[in-house]
Formats: C-alpha cells, structure tokens, sequence
C-alpha cells in the first residue's frame, strides 16, 4: 500500500529531514511512527500526500510514484488519504456540519447522499450534537475529533494522523486511539505518528521509530507489547 | 443535471454574500464599477441621439444653386447642361423665380406684402441632388458650383448636420479611448477585489487543496466573485445612465417647448443595453481569471 525506498529529504536551507528511508506497509496494516520532534515524522507523513517531494528515493502510495505525480493529479491521489493534521487545519467561518461536508463537497458528491455521509462520520466521533457549532467553539480533544471525521467521510482506504494525540490527556488520547481501532478492524490502512510511547504499551502493533531522519534499524519492524 | 445546478447555486448563493460582507465595501466596489462603466457608455448614448439626429436631417442632401437676377435663359441654358453632364450629380431641378414667388406667397401667408413689391427679388434657381452624401465631398461639389458663371450662390442645405457628424466622429474616437482606459481600470479593480479575496480566505484554499480539490474546484468561486460584480456593476451603470437621461430629458422638454419641437434623448437599446451588461460581466470575470491565475499557484500547502 505504501512503500518508500531510499527516501532522502533535505529541506531548502539543507536541513536533512529524511536519512535513506525503507519500509513498506501492506493494505489494512496500522503502523506507528514515533520518535522524538524533529525526527521527521511530519515529513515521512507530507511525503505520502505529495505536499512534500523527496529529493531521491521512491515513494509509492497504491503502485503509484506519489514522488513524481504532476500537479494536476494531485487532489486525485489526496481524494484516497484521509489526512488528520496536527493543527487541526479546520475552518473557522462555517459550522463543524459544514468543515465535515467539504470532502465532500470538493469530490462533487451527491449532496443528500453527503448530509447522511457527514451525520454517520459525525457520530462515529461523537460530535453528532455539535453539529451546528462553530468549530472554535470545540475543546482540543473535540477539535481533534472534528478533523478525524472530516479524514474519513470520504471513506478513504489510507489514513494519515499526524501526533493525533499531541496536546491531549490521556483519556482523551485513548478515546482517539479507540477511534483508530475501529478504522483498522474494517480493513483501513492506518500510519500514525505519536511521540508519545504511553499510547502504544497496551497495543499489539507495528513501530516505525525515526532518530534524526533515519529509520533505527533496531527497532525497525519492532513490535511492543 | 439537478445535481450540477445546486452546485452551481450554492456557489453563487456563498459568492453573493461574499461580496456583500461588509456590505458597505462591497456596495462601495460596485458603485466604483457603475461609474467607471457609466462614463462611457453614457457618453455612447448622447453620441447616438446625435447620430439619429444627422440621420434624420442628412438622408437627401441637397444644393441650391441660386443664380444672378440678371441671368439670361442663354445663360441659364449652359448652366443646365453643365450639371447634367456633371458626374458628381444625380438629378437637377430648375426652380424659375416667377414659381419661387408664387410659392412664396403660398406657403408664408404673404401674398398681400409680396403683391406690392414692384419687381420679383428672388432669382432662379436649381435645386442639385448629388450622389455622394459625404460631408467633403458635398463642400468640394458646393464650391465647384458655386465658381459657375452666372451663379451668384451655392448654399449646402443640413450643411449643419455634416458639421454635427464631424463632431460626432471626434466624439466616439473619445469615447473609444475613455472605454479603453476604464475598461483596464476595471479589470485591475477586479484584480485587486479577487487577490484580497483570496488572502482572506487562505485558509480555506489550502485546506481544500490538501483535500483534494482540483485548481478549477478553487478557482470557479473566484471566477463567479468577478463575473457577479461585473453584472451588478453593469446593472448600476445601467440605472445610472437611465435615471441621468430621465433628468436631463425632463429639462430638455420645457427647452424643446420654447423651440416648438420634441426633441428628445432616447434611452440605451435592449441590444446595447445588454452588450453593457455582457462586457462589464465579462471584463471582470477576466480581471478575476487573471487574478486568480497569478495568486493561486503562490498558495501551495505546507
């Protein structure tokens, strides 16, 4: 599903993000990525959705060299990622209804069909009864949950998090981490990024540890307990 | 089909009321479009009142060649075949002074006045219909004629009316330049209008580009931001054309009464009127293409 080979990142300014990075995720894997901030995890990430380009190396997404697809086919590759941002990147001048429904809306969906859509996106986060707020309105944790059902109303079959966890409390994080659970168990090929090692000692899953832009081969392929 | 409609509307519908918040700055914007697209149309409007005008009074322009009181019908006879061998005109028409009185005391009610005049004062004369009608070469054809011997005068009849065209012609180059010049203000206030659009909502463009929207997703509500405020313009430019030719005309009828005639300005055709429409729509929608093609490459995610 998504397979990097020899991926080198250098920044303009020469900032190395990305050290000869190799893995490969299979279809329906949920994987994390961790490491220390400034370990390139946000890089690893834009590198799948083509926000950023790798300077050498390969990077494929579905067969698909994300690395060097021309600009116009762009939003069709983003169309099959959801991507949940660590700024949460919602819009504040509509309703979190509305924040949900552009997906949506960019995809040219059925608009009956979308309203149902983003109702059964909104619960599965419990957000349901906000539905008419203001997204400033929404604590971290709900903001949170707002872009995570913004990432999945169009059903995508990857799914992108970028420290969903970041700011939140541990009830909150588990709640979320919940979330993603469900995503993998319906065949989602999730790839997370946390730099906080709490949320996975009770996980039987797969470890992506960056140090300094490369992939410790020790920990590489590791699975915690 | 339906789908594709609401979407449409809905776009229109978010544009709308885009362009109305505030709602001063965006009434002030397109108050600047109807008057900058007012001037020169309005100025097109006073030139085709004029244009009609020469049309009516210039259709059959005509010289009357007035001939010397002493002109002999010898004389009178050379004049006759020299203008009909002339090649500049098309029919003659040889008025004797005895029919010139008698029509004379028909037509002013003056027959008991021009009854005691002891000789008859008017001469003979021929009424020349040329075949050009154009202003220039009327005058050359004018003092061609009226170098005749035994012609004492050639008079031009609607000899105001070619001045008027003349002038008229001088006008419409001005109006020509004045639409250029607003037409590129126009277009550089729509580009201003959209880049400041587009700074303002950022957020949304790059939020949406990271989700997947294509260029032209972005772009068609800027494109329809352009199109709709050039059409509210061109409607304001329109109501400000009619409501000032409404005012002048009301004046204008108690001068054309003091004249006798009923004179009047007519308002923009349905054709020209949608023409006004149709440009100023169309100039901004171009400043808006041209704005959002050179801004939204600049917004890239990061």
């Amino acid at each position: 599903m998504i397979s990097f080979s020899q991926v080198n990142k250098r920044y303009p300014g020469g900032y190395q993000a990305l050290r000869n990075v190799s893995f490969k995720i299979a279809e329906g894997e949920m994987v994390f990525l961790t490491g220390h901030s400034g370990a390139g995890k946000s890089t690893l990430l834009k590198l799948v959705a083509a926000i950023e380009r790798p300077n050498s190396g390969s990077v494929l997404v579905n067969n698909q060299n994300v690395g060097v697809l021309r600009e116009r086919a762009l939003p069709f590759l983003r169309r099959n990622l959801g991507i949940i941002f660590q700024d949460h990147k919602l819009l504040f001048d509509r309703s979190v209804f509305d924040n949900v429904m552009l997906p949506l809306q960019i995809c040219g969906f059925d608009h009956r069909e979308g309203v149902k859509r983003v109702r059964a996106s909104l619960d599965k986060v419990g957000l349901l009864n906000r539905e008419k707020s203001n997204p400033i309105s929404l604590s971290g944790g709900e903001q949170q949950r707002l872009c995570i059902a913004r990432a999945i109303v169009n059903r995508p079959a990857i799914l992108l998090a970028d420290e969903p966890t970041g700011n939140l409390d541990v009830d909150y994080a588990k709640e979320i981490m919940n979330i993603f659970r469900s995503f993998h168990q319906v065949g989602v090929t999730l790839l997370i990024s946390t730099h906080d090692t709490n949320v996975l000692h009770d996980r039987d899953v797969r470890v992506l540890s960056l140090r300094q832009g490369e992939l410790q081969p020790a920990e590489n392929e590791s699975r915690l307990k | 089909m339906t789908q594709a409609f609401i979407r449409h509307f809905t776009i229109l519908r978010n544009v709308l009321s885009r362009i109305f918040s505030p709602p001063l700055a965006g009434m002030l914007n397109i108050i600047v479009i109807g008057i900058a697209l007012s001037l020169p149309a309005g100025m097109y409007v006073l030139l085709q009142n004029g244009q009609s005008m020469v049309e009516n009074h210039s259709d059959s322009p005509q010289i009357s060649l007035f001939l010397e009181i002493a002109a002999k019908s010898v004389d009178i006879e050379k004049i006759k075949n020299k203008l009909k061998q002339h090649p500049g005109i098309a029919e003659i028409e040889f008025v004797p002074r005895d029919q010139a009185l008698e029509q004379l005391k028909h037509s002013t009610g003056l027959s008991d006045m021009i009854g005691g005049l002891e000789s008859n004062p008017l001469p003979d004369a021929f009424i020349v219909h040329p075949k050009s009608s154009e202003a220039h070469a009327l005058e050359v054809l004018k003092n061609e004629l009226a170098g005749l011997t035994g012609v004492d005068q050639a008079h031009l009849d609607s000899a105001w009316a070619y001045k008027l065209e003349a002038l008229l012609k001088f006008g419409r180059v001005a109006v020509l330049i004045l639409s250029s010049l607003l037409s590129l203000a126009l277009v550089a206030i729509t580009f201003n209008t959209i880049r400041l659009q587009i700074l303002t909502q950022r957020e949304e463009i790059e939020v949406s580009k990271l989700i997947g929207a294509t260029n032209a997703f972005i772009r068609r509500p800027f494109l329809y931001f352009g199109a709709t405020q050039g059409l509210l313009g061109g409607i304001t430019a329109y109501a400000i054309i009619n409501t000032s030719l409404l005012l002048l005309n009301h004046q204008l009828d108690s001068l054309a009464q003091l004249y006798a005639s009923e004179f009047k300005l007519h308002p923009l055709t349905l054709g020209d009127s949608l023409t006004l429409l149709l440009f100023s729509t169309y100039l901004c929608w171009l400043g808006a293409w041209l704005s959002v093609a050179r801004h939204l490459s600049q917004i890239e995610p990061r």
